[in-house]
């Protein structure tokens, strides 16, 4: 029995859990307290004093850290807290450099908004000296303007707690306190894994993708290149928040007919990627079990998760599959098996990722990643440069047709697309793997009242309620689904049990791996997404704001558009896809096959936490 | 044991130790022997005696004979004069600033400074060697922890703590019983019993002088406490500023454990405690508790948002207490005496003693105990002396960087906790700044806003931006910069980070603004709206002139960086205000005192 607490905020009043914030209590109220450095799940701090409320004691308290007491009486709106917040935000604009018109995150930016809702009237207010930063923009994929930087701490938190990273931190004290790396030195030369959570977290300009979208217009407008394109699966949940659609819309026709507009040549699907990485990893996987190889195995979609096994964990670098991520071995095969279909010379290709991702950019750029002397892929753009494209180029996307991806490389069944949300991974490769080991089927099911989905059934039922009530959203393994750190599940295959667990944010793959070490788990499969929630909430996803977060949970209505699509589609099985089984019949021969290994597979390198 | 027919006590406190006083125990030690007098005269070095303006200080016991500012080569005299002799060296003896009377006649306590003090935290400071357990032990030590243990239960500890009546001496001001009882209350199987030895406002050495004094004090009063609220470990949080006080804390707790004072089965009662030292890197937000906790366990010292109190969720998690120096000071003799002797000292409100660290323009610069409730101007007067050179007294700054000032007017005010907040200044930890007419007001509240920008951990806005944003206000001011509506400005800023900051530093940071608005808008809005300073200390506000007492010696033109003076020899000489950069060479050269400022 939860106990419950009763209290009065701006003389509603509320009954709510105890351990409930005032913050939280207050929303329950009705009553929207303005945060900066607050976001929920990640950083709870108290730090920039935008939330103070007044409960009569001495000073002001920090609604978001301030818990509930029965019979307390907070005040919100008073004009002395009115006043407060706005000259506790007016300083903050006094050291923030105020360029919002050329600016990222211009109208986008929760401290331009909150200048906007407390009334600023005058931002050089307590004009005074202001610290100068230079750009870190030597990542491949993370850029930081610390000139911009609020220190709300909310990417701190992101590096630190959710993704056991902790590269960056507040250094120096009072004025000169700043964000940063150990010994000043640039995000590039710490053991950064890319992940841009540290973005997604940012309420302001201070952190963003390293730009490609001039890099991409180049190729677009060099006439002598062959420039095709492929975006990933979490994109198409996400991308439509950027033009004003709800979130959790999937916009899949409208991305396909808004890439070709852009001018790309093919208009390719990561998806189909996906599904050849299904049958790569399965039948390693399948090969891995038989023959005694190194288990568990583990997922190696994403860069972020690589590069945090190479740096933090490196004895677990055998466990890795081999497999490229699937983008890569669709670039792989763009320039080879596309280029040879289509008489293209490979050195005329240019082929281009869509990615809800900051880490694709830095993987993009490995040697291992190449074949020939060419990379697999050559640019990556974040879901968000993708919309920032769309934008300029004046397509008017909330209103495109819907249009298909080309063939060859644009065809893909439903285990591919849940690739984006936390699981997907091991579902779409226990579909796949289950049949082959088995030679039986499973067959769509319809689950009703089943605690692990309620969260992703919910959020389906607030999107698309009609279509949900319809559909069997479920095949089978539903374990691996849902929001839970750690996932697992145990798997009846002929006489074997298969013990699968499925972690996403570091931070849970370095309790899962922890957990291994130790010898109190052991695992046949795993899968590892770098970012909590999976690619739909990765770091070159359209961004949430910390208010839009308290409302509902970014992650779960993408990737229930990610299942409602899945489930919308003929074959749910990746080794239904008869594009894929053409391949292998055409041109690759077997899964894991020679010139499969040679095109499709890589290796990895240990890296060492600190530069020498 | 063997018995001396005389102790010779050297202060061995900070101040004395960095006027010379080690050397001055050498010199008494080789005297001693080479007069054939070791057996029969002791040498001991001690703790502050106080009375640090007049250090290095010596004093022979059984006369009770205090000798000031001793030097190396005064020790052959006092050793062949007075321990060989019997005759005191009058030129050496301390002289009373204020009565001018020599206190050859007089023992310690009869001297004016001593007079009207009342020692309980500091009563064994300048009396025993803080090296020596037995020393402390001969003076009552670890009694109050024997008794506290095999006569008491936790909580009758805990009641009496409480019914004495003591408060925070930190500077807050909560009741220590209470303290005590929330911790107590915690259920939890680790508890700790944190001593804050962190203190780090500027010009305050009340709590470095008992640690360095009276290190056992402090053991004892945190054995006590782990046994009232349940813990069985201890941290003593000591600034590594701070390495006199460190070394003899080490020394004590090894001692301690020697001695089974500390450690497993104290006194055979089953209780066990244990003591151990973070050295703390000089942030003085640290002194904070729960930034001095995240700085124990090896975190970034900074200050979390409170509750959950330490009492609930402190270090490492844990419920936890944490008091400060002198509060401590006094549990020994609170068990030992009982509440009501403890009472009995002070006024109902504000019970027992206060130490201050008087400093600034006073004559008697040091460190005081006295009972709480004394007016303001018997510390200032009769003990400090004073303002010397026969300067105003203008006002004084309590509580450091955290408090306000007073202003002569109220000099009659009573010294306790609430008297002092229904003022806007604090009590603080003890820090005791005199101000004469000399001192520019808004140039103070410059001063001690420098400090606390300097010392924000910068976690919050209104801290980290807002007391920033002050001092460039008031540093314009100063320059002679200032602006209609700075002091509104500075109102609101102030008033803002008081109510909205994180922590206690920020929220009493604008303090000192804030009091001296109050109390000297005149001279704010002399600088703003006249550029003028009416103390003459701004630079940027003064004029240097030559006056028609100058006989035209040349000398101070000759000493100006930037030529700005001007004249023929033997005739009066004069400054061009255009070129004067305000340097003040001039005004230092002048042998007959022409030049003046203003």
């Amino acid at each position: 029995m939860e106990n419950l607490v009763k209290l009065t905020i701006d003389g509603v009043s509320v009954e709510v859990p105890a351990g409930t914030t005032v913050l939280e209590a207050a929303k329950k109220a009705g009553i929207n307290i303005p945060t900066l450095c607050y976001l929920k799940d990640i950083n709870q701090i108290g730090a920039c004093r935008m939330c103070i409320v007044d409960t009569g004691a001495r000073a002001f308290g920090a609604a978001c850290v301030l818990p509930v007491t029965e019979g307390m009486n907070v005040k919100t709106n008073t004009p002395k807290i009115r006043e407060a917040r706005r000259v506790n935000l007016e300083l903050l604009l006094s050291n923030h450099d105020k360029k919002c018109l050329d600016c990222v995150r211009n109208q986008k930016c929760e401290l331009q908004q909150m200048c906007q809702d407390l009334g600023v009237d005058d931002v050089d207010k307590y004009k005074g000296k202001m610290n100068s930063y230079d750009i870190d923009d030597l990542s491949p994929s993370i850029v930081r303007n610390n000139n911009k930087c609020i220190l709300c701490r909310r990417c701190v938190a992101a590096c630190v707690n959710t993704q056991a990273v902790g590269v960056i931190g507040p250094m120096g004290r009072g004025f000169k306190t700043k964000i940063g790396s150990a010994w000043e030195q640039p995000l590039n030369d710490v053991a950064c894994i890319n992940c841009g959570q540290c973005i997604a977290a940012c309420p302001t300009g201070a952190l963003y993708e390293k730009d490609s979208t001039k890099a991409v217009w180049d190729l677009l407008n060099d006439e002598t290149k062959h420039v095709v394109v492929q975006p990933a699966p979490a994109v198409r949940v996400a991308l439509g928040e950027e033009f004003g659609l709800p979130m959790g819309t999937s916009v899949t026709g409208k991305l396909a007919a808004a890439l070709r507009r852009l001018g790309f040549e093919k208009v390719f699907d990561t998806d189909w990627g996906a599904d050849l990485t299904i049958m790569e990893e399965g039948t390693e996987f399948i090969n891995r079990v038989k023959n005694g190889g190194v288990l568990p195995m583990i997922t190696s979609c994403s860069p972020g998760w690589i590069k945090f096994c190479e740096t933090y964990y490196p004895d677990f670098i055998p466990n890795l599959s081999t497999c490229k991520s699937p983008h890569e071995m669709e670039g792989a095969m763009i320039k080879s098996y596309w280029a040879e279909k289509a008489g293209i010379d490979p050195k005329d290709i240019r082929v281009v990722s869509v990615m809800p991702c900051t880490a694709k950019k830095f993987e993009a750029k490995r040697p291992e990643l190449s074949h020939n002397g060419m990379q697999d892929v050559d640019e990556v753009i974040t879901t968000r440069e993708l919309a920032r494209m769309i934008k300029e180029a004046g397509i008017d996307f909330a209103n495109l047709p819907d249009e298909d991806f080309d063939p060859m490389l644009g065809e893909s069944t439903g285990a591919a697309v849940i690739f984006g949300a936390t699981g997907g991974v091991m579902e779409a490769a226990l579909r796949t793997v289950y049949e082959i080991m088995t030679e039986s089927k499973i067959e769509p099911e319809e689950v009703e009242d089943n605690d692990i989905f309620t969260t992703v059934k919910e959020a389906a039922r607030r999107t698309v309620k009609e279509i949900v009530n319809k559909t069997k959203l479920f095949m089978a393994f539903h374990d691996v689904r849902g929001l839970k750190g750690v996932k697992e599940a145990t798997i009846r295959i002929n006489d074997t049990d298969v013990n699968v667990a499925v972690a996403h944010g570091t931070a849970n793959a370095a309790k899962l791996l922890d957990s291994i070490r130790s010898g109190e788990k052991t695992y046949h499969f795993i899968e590892v997404m770098a970012c909590p929630g999976g690619c739909v909430t990765g770091g070159g996803q359209p961004i949430v704001s910390a208010q839009k977060r308290m409302e509902c949970d970014p992650k779960a209505l993408r990737a229930a558009a990610l299942y409602l699509e899945d489930a919308g589609k003929p074959e749910r099985k990746s080794h239904e896809n008869a594009s894929i089984m053409n391949l292998y019949k055409d041109y690759l021969g077997e899964p894991n096959g020679h010139l499969a290994h040679e095109l499709l597979h890589t290796h990895y390198v240990e890296r060492p936490k600190y530069k020498k | 044991m063997e018995l001396y027919r005389s102790h010779v006590l050297v202060c061995g406190g900070t101040g004395c130790s960095s006027s010379g006083s080690a050397k001055l125990i050498e010199r008494f030690e080789e005297q001693l022997k080479e007069k054939g007098l070791d057996k029969e005269v002791k040498v001991v070095r001690t703790g502050c005696f106080g009375l640090c303006e007049a250090g290095p200080v010596v004093i022979v016991y059984p006369e009770g004979t205090f000798y000031s500012r001793v030097k190396v080569e005064d020790v052959d005299e006092i050793v062949s004069e007075h321990l060989l002799k019997g005759r005191k060296v009058q030129h050496l003896v301390y002289v009373d600033h204020k009565t001018h009377e020599s206190s050859v006649q007089k023992s310690l306590n009869e001297i004016g400074f001593y007079k009207q003090q009342k020692r309980v935290a500091l009563r064994n400071c300048g009396v025993i060697d803080p090296e020596n357990i037995d020393e402390y032990i001969a003076f009552d030590g670890y009694q109050a922890l024997a008794k506290a243990l095999t006569e008491m239960t936790p909580e009758q500890v805990i009641q009496e703590v409480l019914d004495s009546g003591l408060r925070g001496r930190g500077g807050a001001g909560f009741p220590t019983g209470k303290k005590w009882q929330f911790a107590r209350a915690s259920k939890a199987e680790n508890k700790y019993f944190v001593c804050n030895a962190d203190e780090g406002d500027p010009g305050a050495f009340m709590d470095r002088s008992l640690l360095e004094g009276d290190p056992h004090a402090i053991l004892e009063a945190m054995a006590i406490g782990g046994y009232a609220i349940g813990a069985s470990e201890g941290w003593i949080y000591v600034r590594a500023e701070y390495p006199i006080a460190v070394k003899r804390l080490e020394k004590a707790i090894e001692q301690a454990h020697e001695y089974g004072l500390l450690g497993e089965n104290i006194f055979g009662t089953g209780f066990n405690f244990d003591i151990h030292i973070r050295l703390g890197a000089g942030a003085f937000v640290c002194g904070e508790e729960t930034a001095l906790m995240a700085s124990i366990e090896g975190k970034r010292g900074e200050p979390r948002p409170k509750p959950p109190f330490p009492a609930v969720k402190g270090l490492f998690e844990s419920p936890t207490n944490i008091n400060n120096v002198e509060t401590l000071g006094n549990i020994a003799q609170i068990i030992l005496k009982g509440a009501d002797w403890f009472k009995s000292i002070g006024i109902p409100t504000s019970t027992g003693t206060k130490v201050f660290a008087l400093g600034g323009k006073i004559n008697n610069t040091g460190l005081v105990e006295v009972p709480m409730g004394i007016p303001l101007r018997t510390i200032i007067e009769d003990i400090g002396g004073g303002c010397p050179n026969g300067k105003k007294f203008k006002a004084v700054q309590t509580g450091g960087p955290s408090g306000g000032c007073i202003p002569a007017s109220m000099l009659d005010i009573s010294v306790d906790y609430d008297s002092l907040t229904k003022i806007g200044a604090m009590m603080g930890s003890g820090g005791m700044i005199v101000m004469d007419e000399d001192n520019c007001m808004v140039d103070i509240a410059r001063f001690f806003l420098d400090f606390t920008v300097d010392e924000s951990c910068g976690k919050c806005t209104p801290c980290r931006v807002g007391t920033r944003r002050m001092l460039e206000i008031l540093e314009r001011i100063t320059q002679g910069k200032g602006e209609e509506g700075d002091i509104e400005k500075l109102e609101t800023l102030a008033e803002n980070i008081k109510s909205s900051a994180l922590c206690g530093l920020g929220q009493t940071a604008p303090n000192p603004v804030l009091s001296t608005i109050k109390y000297f808008r005149d001279e704010y809005e002399a600088h703003i709206k006249e550029k003028r300073c009416p103390a003459h200390h701004c630079q940027a506000l003064l004029n240097y002139r030559i006056t028609d007492a100058c006989r035209g010696c040349t000398a101070c033109a000759r000493k100006c960086p930037v030529n700005a003076i001007s004249g023929n020899v033997k005739e009066q000489h004069v400054i061009d205000q255009q070129k004067c950069i305000k340097c003040g060479n001039c005004m230092a050269t002048c042998k007959f005192g022409a030049i003046i400022k203003e």
